[in-house]
């Protein structure tokens, strides 16, 4: 075994790998569906290989195969998976427990749920090295604040007897990195490991990581929905669709000279044209001096927050998480009230709470939200879910109801053929569009848009983005966009409003915030979005005035 | 420990006396609204008018409730239960006999009951759905069903008539050594075991699988650790709350809930005791039980909250 691995230097050897699962359709007979069709690929030793794709490429399930591993009812049926010169397939479950851990790690993309809750940092980190026997206690822990110096974690000689609740989502992203390494295995499998992560944290995290990937020699599976992430990590990259193979070759090839469509779809897909309006004369919304707090005034998030939105405008407002972006959206709907300041829309102040405002003043601001999925009852039809505005604001009903629900989903590009479906038959990107159908039903001046398109994937974000341009023209409908992606901004705003802890720190037209000067936080986060360019990392982490709110 | 567990804490107990306080009041309001007059039952129906007057007297029930209420309470704050109507003894000396041996008995009882409940709740967790998952469920929900005196009857027909091992009636006193207690309460234990088993098991098993769906169970599949490490370190610890809510109310029940076997048994405990003087009217004993009943109910309560609170790693170690 020894004498092959030397000879080919392959240390996973992955042959026509079939997956399959079974899935139970409401009032259907279950079936069986194939996720991965006869994939092939190899890796050797310390290197990277990217494997990216949207959501249901089968990018994961291929990842967690090399560990012989099929999350929920999955199954491998096919091929093989050599590692080390074995086919783990046929290891037992003895086997396959005796590489999980000591040969393969795992890096979860939701560190702050991987971890449990319930005991100390360093006990997980070191409990694949001990179970093992790769290292005594005392080694495995020595070698883990090793790992957390590396990962320039703060204080590493005692940020291990803290709880998963006590670091931030940065942090804990690294130290799971460390636990992937602790047991000094040769391959790990990075699950969107910055998925998660803001993109000022982002940025610290992947640093990390490459380094820690350069330094151990360790080789790794990096999974992501993110071309231009993958282009700074990886040697090669593999480009899934529908459990396929559609394009596999070094990063530079795939990013540059991309052969097949599809990759090329992916590699352009931030750019929209989008010209900027001038602002008008008089603004529709007037958010003006606003400061608001949770827990009865003991955390302020929003501090003296002033911006204006001109009709039929979009107005963005980009910063990180916990820098008060939706809150501000909490405090125009009232859903929040403000303890200073006041929102003034065409001409008049609203009422701070929600239930001082008359219903015409709720219809005129709608918003949609993140997760579509959980912002639509499970078991009402589309048709229900679009009308029930309709009724509630216009009184209509029957016949006249379901002929404007028609055309509303003719207005989102979906067609009447989807009115009696339920929210469960719908993709995510449809499920927005029934969203943004629902808020279009009340006719608003202002539809709000929280992270709309943050957890959809690129191309689809990308189709998302198009319709709501398309139909702020048609129903000259203004947004308040909010977003930490700046490529999105570019693409949709008029004016933008940076944000962070609480306060605008930037704050005018499109053109005018995007162009130099910047101040140190605007910078910090345009130079943080990963661009499309091997060597753009190490070029971005040189040229930084400020560290990051999330370290 | 830090302060706002302190506090945690300290709300709990505060609210626990609280409830107490409101048990009692309930507990003397019901006891003057039932029907039936004391004087009436110690005396006969062939009292004469005069005889039942005077002893109304004596007893001090021609005073108003409150007053009667407030020199209760003041003499339970100092141990003083007041005397039984019907026997005229200290009613503070029989309960602490009788207490005594509820107490032994319910501990025998959950010794056994808890640990085993948990134990295969985590079995059927790693099992689950399998023929062991069902076979532990089918039996403790078919032990569950059968009403706790036919469970007792059972016992005795089987182990006290048949194999003649264990007595069939569980007469113990102050004198009775160890040993022999202990033998005394091996079928009434074992017939309260099987009448909590299940639902502690069954909790068991629903909290731990809720938590078997959390993404660190996965991390943990994903280091290799064996299926049974991993319920009993990963997904036990945090599933301590709810297991240790349901494991109070049983103990609770192990006390208070036991009249049936005790009587079947022939067993001198609390619930035995009760049973006996709400069938003489004898309005104090049933007083001071149901108070006493009461405060094990909201103290084991009390017990569970804090334990939950003191499993919350958040609480335990704040930011």
């Amino acid at each position: 075994m020894a004498d092959s691995k030397a000879q080919s230097g392959k240390l996973l050897d992955i042959r026509n790998l079939r997956i399959e699962a079974t899935v139970y359709p409401p009032g259907e007979a279950p079936k069986t569906i194939t996720l991965v069709h006869d994939v092939s690929l190899t890796l050797e030793k310390g290197k990277v290989l990217g494997l990216i794709g949207e959501s249901g490429a089968g990018k994961s399930t291929i990842g967690l195969s090399s560990m012989a591993y099929g999350r929920g009812g999955v199954r491998i049926t096919g091929g093989e998976v050599i590692l080390n010169g074995r086919d783990i397939l046929k290891a037992g479950a003895r086997g396959i427990r005796a590489l999980r851990g000591r040969e393969v790690c795992y890096v979860a993309q939701s560190a702050a749920a991987a971890f449990n809750p319930a005991h100390k940092l360093i006990d997980q980190v070191v409990e694949a090295a001990m179970l093992h026997g790769t290292a005594t206690r005392a080694e495995a822990e020595k070698r883990a604040i090793a790992l957390f110096k590396k990962l320039s974690l703060p204080n590493p000689e005692t940020i291990g007897e803290r709880y998963p609740h006590q670091v931030s989502g940065g942090q804990l992203q690294r130290v799971m990195t460390a636990m992937a390494l602790c047991s000094e295995p040769d391959l790990i499998v990075f699950d969107e490991p910055t998925t998660a992560l803001d993109v000022t944290t982002q940025i610290d995290v992947l640093a990390a990581i490459k380094d820690a990937i350069r330094d151990t020699h360790v080789a790794a599976l990096y999974i992501t929905h993110d071309l231009a992430v993958v282009a700074q990590v990886s040697d090669e990259i593999m480009v899934l669709r529908h459990g396929r193979l559609v394009e596999w070759g070094g990063t530079r090839q795939i990013i540059k000279e991309p052969r097949q469509e599809y990759t090329n779809a992916l590699v352009s897909v931030h750019e929209i044209e989008h010209h900027e309006q001038q602002p008008g004369t008089a603004p529709m919304l007037s958010v003006k001096n606003v400061t608001a707090a949770y827990g009865g005034g003991h955390v302020k998030v929003l501090k003296n927050v002033s911006v204006d939105i001109y009709p039929g405008q979009t107005l963005a407002v980009v910063g990180e998480s916990g820098s008060g972006k939706s809150t501000l959206a909490r405090a125009i709907t009232g859903l929040l009230p403000p303890e200073q300041g006041s929102v003034v829309f065409d001409g008049r102040t609203l009422g701070n709470r929600l239930a001082d405002r008359p219903k015409e003043d709720l219809r005129q601001l709608q918003m949609i939200y993140q997760m579509a999925d959980v912002a639509m009852n499970p078991r009402q039809t589309v048709g229900t879910i679009i009308g029930r505005p309709l009724e509630f604001y216009f009184g209509m009903k029957g016949r006249e109801r379901d002929k404007r629900v028609a055309e509303l989903l003719d207005e989102i590009e979906m067609g009447k053929g989807f009115i009696d479906r339920y929210p469960a038959e719908l993709s995510g990107g449809q499920k927005q569009r029934v969203c943004i159908a629902r808020s279009l039903a009340a006719k608003p001046k202002l539809i709000i848009c929280d992270e709309v398109t943050s957890a959809l994937d690129p191309l689809v974000a990308h189709g998302i983005l198009k319709l709501l341009l398309n139909l702020q023209q048609v129903e000259k409908v203004a947004y308040l966009f909010i977003t930490h992606d700046l490529a999105t901004v570019k693409s949709i705003a008029d004016s933008i409003a940076v944000m962070y802890r609480g306060e605008v720190v930037r704050y005018g037209s499109k053109s005018k915030v995007l162009t130099p000067p910047f101040d140190a936080y605007t910078e910090l986060l345009l130079s943080s979005v990963p661009e499309m360019e091997i060597g753009w990392l190490e070029k971005a982490i040189k040229g930084r005035r400020m560290a990051s709110a999330g370290n | 420990m830090s302060t706002p567990i302190l506090r945690l804490v300290a709300q709990r107990i505060a609210l626990g006396i609280l409830l107490l306080l409101a048990v009692s009041v309930l507990i003397f309001a019901g006891t003057q609204i039932l029907p039936g007059d004391v004087a009436q039952a110690i005396l006969g129906q062939s009292a004469t008018p005069e005889a039942l007057a005077n002893l109304r007297e004596q007893l001090g029930l021609n005073d108003p409730a409150w007053l009667r209420y407030v020199h209760w309470l003041g003499g339970i704050l100092h141990g003083d239960f007041g005397t039984a109507q019907s026997s005229g003894l200290d009613i503070a000396s029989s309960i602490r006999v009788r207490l005594k041996n509820t107490l032994f008995l319910a501990a025998c009882a959950a010794i056994v009951a808890v640990p085993l409940a948990i134990v295969l709740g985590l079995i059927a967790v790693r099992y689950r759905n399998g023929f062991v998952d069902k076979l532990i469920s089918g039996l403790a929900l078919a032990s569950t069903s059968f009403p706790e005196f036919f469970i007792g009857y059972v016992l005795i027909f089987v182990f006290a008539v048949h194999w003649q091992i264990f007595p069939s009636i569980s007469t113990v006193d102050e004198t009775t050594p160890f040993l022999e207690r202990l033998q005394a309460v091996v079928l009434p234990a074992t017939a309260l075991t099987l009448v909590v088993l299940a639902h502690m098991m069954r909790m068991t098993r629903a909290a731990i699988l809720n938590v078997m769906q959390s993404a660190y169970i996965e991390t943990a599949e994903l280091k290799g650790l064996k299926p049974f490490d991993i319920i009993r370190k990963h997904a036990f610890p945090n599933a301590i709350a709810p297991v240790v809510n349901v494991v109070m109310l049983n103990l609770a029940y192990l006390i208070v809930g036991v009249v049936v076997v005790e009587v079947i048994f022939v067993y001198p405990g609390m619930g035995q005791y009760l049973v006996d003087h709400v069938a003489k009217r004898d309005v104090p004993v049933v007083q001071a039980v149901g108070l006493i009943f009461a405060a094990v109910y909201i103290s084991l309560n009390i017990v569970a909250d804090i334990a939950a609170i003191l499993a919350n790693p958040r609480l335990r170690h704040p930011k």
